[in-house]
């Protein structure tokens, strides 16, 4: 089973192409003659020669090598892995989407802004906001764009707010999101069941307050029962409140963060909106205001006119442009065909069955593995390996035991306020008889715990790699091939 | 209700609330406080069956006119190249498109390898000694570059060259504003950055000097010279390249770069109205600790097994939180593969020969169209793929008449650069034909 499979440059020989391009068909004129000589590449850049059978056997091992929702069950708590339809696939693959150059000329791309126009409506309705830009291209990028935006509103109220409140149960892209918004950040400590303690909230908001960020439905898979009160606080404080959508898949057509008192929201069309993830991206971030934060908006606007859309500019208060272009269109496009597909019963109906999947979870595997909360989860629950430690064995392994079961272990010793943390988010794709096969493989891991705990410790046994040594990885980086030297 | 991508039946919904212990799926709410609840349907359009939704997608896209039913000769910053026909196919592979982050590597370990080899394929391109496994795109790329020279230099001021695109300048005035870094701005004369004036404005102040190569023009920089001014105040050197034009210059690395980023999009990456895109990352050993964003990283497993792993992951959000070197997480990894996928098609040969014919193209292109009397050369910097030529009329009025006869012309620079109101930036690539070029000579010629 373990294999190493051979890199691109181990198969490369001289002479070997997998494309074959034309001939150059304008007279042509030395390459010196052209450009100064000392500019000109002295040697070859060494990229691999490989055959195009070659190349398409290469990839298609790695492929092989890689699991992905398509592969199997993929509960991977806070990342809402659930089904990315085909149709989507296709739709942005269009050759009027695919084909058009982010510098046309306005008659070439109203298709293009009809939809992005369109998507920033939707968007605006399902997360209760005034207006949308869709040019974050992550939900990290959603993150920069909406404290930009606090920042730029602040500014112009003649304040230098600088302090941005994040409950220590939150990802970790809020506080590093703040350092790159050149803010601090102030980290209050959680109740125990990841909701905010009302009484560390009141005794750090004040007149530097910037924002409170929130992820609500909480990293822990519980709705914050308090929000009003909570919105309460940091607007009487002057400061603005930002959702963080890494969790909205539980609250579509539900509950709105407008509605609940948040000013700024990101979504992650890559999660809620069933776009790919690629392995680590594209994704795409769009960020929903509040009309009082609408003159910051990141630059060009899409303005509709009639029945024509155009891009404008000319906004003096903009934090200015966050992105190279439009965003990543191709995402956008994915998703808007999803939403479109789904219309608003479904959208509803995909929050609903994502929490009955994840309380269908929990309510099975409560008893061998333990909850720290007797309540009812929302779209992901957290479980940990509390009883299993007795027996040594870790939620590390039991991800790892997971593996040889076929299945993408849960997020694992995340949220960082629970101990041994497994946070399962069974996506509303995902159908009972492949629940119910996964809670299985969970209920035998607990078993080889108690009975045979070096099955599960020395797990995964049936990958092609076993577990791998990260510490010589990065104490001693290899993060490139060279050429071998003889 | 049943959609194609809900499998719940009604019995499936009730015997699972059974199992739950719940009366109604209402009940699983019961956090959310009812005066939040949103007591009325989404207003949103009623959901399209599959063929509905091919149907209006197929409007929406024909309300469009792409490259591929017009010529393009429009680049500054998106590129109409060839992509082979052996990409697509590669990163349309559902385990590769479907997957998360490789956070568990034992089962990654095809797409880890796939960046690892990436990652090699940028540095050897790039000459640099490492790269990481993606960024955003070119504008965002630069960004991050800038804010990881501040750390590095330990200075808060960044000199860019104006030559730079627009638009990645206009993303580092964003970025910089609220991180804290200044910046300042250099001149380009004749299409180059102004050395001379660079020399006059750097200081022992300067944590790092951005310049675009070949730059927002099409011309290329003296990196050379650049390198040697830069270095001599102890500052960073930061380039943003066009990694087809590595095809055939000197790569960055050669003359003492200190950080190479740019645009991934011409490797592979359709034009997709902006994104997504690729912002490739380069640098040094000596820094890699300091550098933004995800990176893999060789090792073995405890039987010795080559394998890869995400590694340096103490620079990053999820472990670092607030002292993080970047907030990055979701990246653009699938670009990644499309253009490791590009470079392994095309190869040693290939790229050459596409870099090559880019250049060879565009100058044909450049002596025909500033033969046209009315037409006249902007530079005399040499140039990669693009240039810039004085239009008779005015730009937009000259893209009217093209676009009439199923062209898209050069960009309108006037929109960016007051004193070039007038001109006009060509891009010629690879993949338009003489008979197109000589289209567009023609074309020009009857204004």
């Amino acid at each position: 089973m373990r294999q190493s499979k051979s890199l691109i440059f181990e198969m490369s020989r001289p002479g070997r192409r997998a494309v074959d391009l034309p001939e150059c068909d304008v007279p042509t004129e030395k390459l010196e003659s052209l450009i100064p000589q000392k500019m000109i590449r002295k040697s070859e850049a060494a990229l691999p020669e490989v055959s195009q059978q070659d190349l398409i056997r290469h990839y298609t091992a790695l492929s092989r090598r890689t699991f992905g929702v398509d592969s199997g069950f993929y509960p991977l708590g806070s990342c809402t892995m659930k089904y990315n339809p085909k149709i989507n696939e296709s739709a942005c693959r269009l050759a009027g989407f695919a084909n058009l150059h982010p510098l046309q000329d306005p008659d070439d791309i109203q298709g293009a802004l009809a939809v992005l126009h369109d998507m920033e409506i939707y968007l605006a309705e399902i997360a209760g906001m005034d207006a949308v830009t869709l040019q974050p291209v992550a939900g990290a990028h959603g993150e920069l764009t909406g404290l930009k935006l606090i920042r730029a509103y602040h500014r112009a109220r003649g304040e230098n707010r600088t302090q941005v409140i994040v409950p220590d149960s939150a990802h970790g892209t809020n506080p590093a999101t703040a350092t790159v918004c050149g803010l601090e950040t102030v980290e209050i400590k959680s109740n125990a069941d990841g909701s905010i303690d009302l009484a560390a909230l009141r005794s750090v908001v004040g007149p530097n307050t910037a924002a409170l960020m929130l992820t609500n439905p909480s990293t822990l898979g519980l709705f914050e029962t308090q929000i009003c009160e909570i919105a309460q606080i940091v607007h009487d404080a002057g400061g603005l409140l930002y959702y963080d959508g890494a969790n909205a898949n539980a609250i579509m057509g539900i509950a709105r963060p407008g509605d609940t008192g948040f000013d700024v929201v990101h979504f992650n069309l890559h999660k809620t909106f069933s776009t790919p993830h690629g392995g680590g991206g594209p994704g795409s971030g769009p960020v929903g205001v509040k009309k009082s934060l609408v003159p910051f908006l990141p630059v060009p606007l899409i303005v509709k006119e009639g029945n024509r859309y155009r891009l404008d500019e000319d906004l003096p208060q903009s934090i200015g442009r966050v992105h190279s272009f439009f965003g990543n269109f191709g995402v956008i496009v994915r998703a808007y065909a999803y939403i479109r597909t789904m219309g608003p019963d479904g959208l509803r109906q995909v929050s609903e069955d994502a929490v009955l999947n994840a309380n269908y979870c929990l309510a099975q595997l409560k008893k061998d593995f333990y909850s720290p909360f007797s309540r009812y989860c929302m779209h992901e629950c957290v479980l940990t390996s509390k009883y299993q430690k007795a027996n040594g064995v870790s939620t590390l392994d039991v991800a790892k035991r997971l593996l040889d079961y076929g299945y993408h272990p849960p997020t694992i010793y995340f949220p960082l306020i629970v101990e041994e943390a497994l946070m399962i988010e069974p996506a509303e794709t995902e159908s009972r008889e492949t629940m119910d096969a996964f809670i299985d493989a969970m209920k035998r891991i607990a078993a080889e715990s108690a009975t045979d705990p070096q099955k599960v410790t020395g797990a995964p046994f049936s990958t092609v790699v076993g577990r791998l040594d990260q510490v010589a990885a990065a104490r001693k980086p290899v993060l490139r091939w060279k050429e071998p030297t003889a | 209700m049943i959609r194609s991508y809900l499998p719940h039946t009604p019995e499936d919904r009730r015997d699972m609330l059974a199992v739950i212990g719940a009366k109604s799926v209402e009940e699983l709410f019961c956090d959310i406080p009812a005066a939040v609840r949103l007591k009325r349907s989404l207003n949103l359009p009623a959901a399209l069956s599959e063929p509905e939704l091919v149907r209006h997608l197929e409007k929406m896209a024909g309300q469009n006119s792409p490259v591929s039913e017009m010529i393009c000769f429009r680049g500054a910053g998106a590129y109409d190249h060839y992509i082979p026909s052996v990409v697509d196919p590669i990163i349309s592979r559902s385990e590769f498109y479907t997957a998360y982050t490789q956070y568990q590597p034992e089962i990654a370990q095809g797409y880890l390898q796939a960046l690892w080899e990436y990652q090699s394929l940028i540095a050897i391109l790039t000459g640099m000694e490492m790269a990481t496994s993606s960024l955003y795109d070119g504008g965002t790329a630069l960004a991050e570059a800038a804010m990881m020279a501040c750390n590095v230099a330990e200075r808060k001021e960044v000199v860019v060259s104006l030559a730079i695109h627009p638009h990645y300048r206009e993303v580092l005035a964003t970025y910089g504003r609220d991180w804290g870094f200044q910046i300042v701005e250099v001149a380009a004369t004749n299409g180059l950055t102004e050395i001379e004036q660079l020399k006059k404005i750097i200081s022992p102040a300067t944590a790092a000097v951005l310049i675009q190569t070949p730059n927002f023009f099409g011309s290329i920089e003296d990196l050379q010279e650049l390198a040697d001014v830069v270095h001599n105040v102890g500052a960073l050197l930061v380039t943003s390249v066009n990694p087809i034009s590595l095809g055939i210059l000197e790569p960055p690395g050669a003359f003492g770069v200190d950080i190479v980023v740019g645009e991934g999009q011409p490797l592979g990456i359709p034009l997709s109205f902006g994104g997504p895109y690729l912002g490739f990352f380069a640098t040094s050993e000596k820094l890699m600790r300091k550098t933004p964003g995800r990176i893999v990283g060789q090792t073995s497993d405890y039987e010795g097994t080559r394998g890869y792993v995400l590694t340096l992951q103490a620079r990053e959000q999820h472990i670092r939180r607030e002292k993080a070197t970047s907030n990055i997480c979701s990246n653009e990894a699938l670009c990644s593969l499309a253009a490791a996928v590009y470079l392994c098609a095309l190869g040693k040969k290939g790229l050459q020969d596409t870099a090559s014919q880019c250049t060879q193209k565009a100058h044909y292109a450049f002596r025909k169209i500033t033969a046209i009397k009315k037409f006249s050369p902007v530079f005399t910097s040499p140039f990669f793929h693009e240039f810039v030529v004085r239009c008779p009329i005015p730009v937009s009025e000259v893209n009217v008449r093209l676009a009439e006869k199923g062209m898209i012309g050069g960009l309108d620079l006037g929109r960016y650069y007051s004193e070039l109101v007038g001109c006009m930036l060509i891009c010629v690539t690879e993949k338009r034909t003489r008979e197109e070029i000589d289209t567009l000579i023609a074309g020009l010629e009857a204004m």
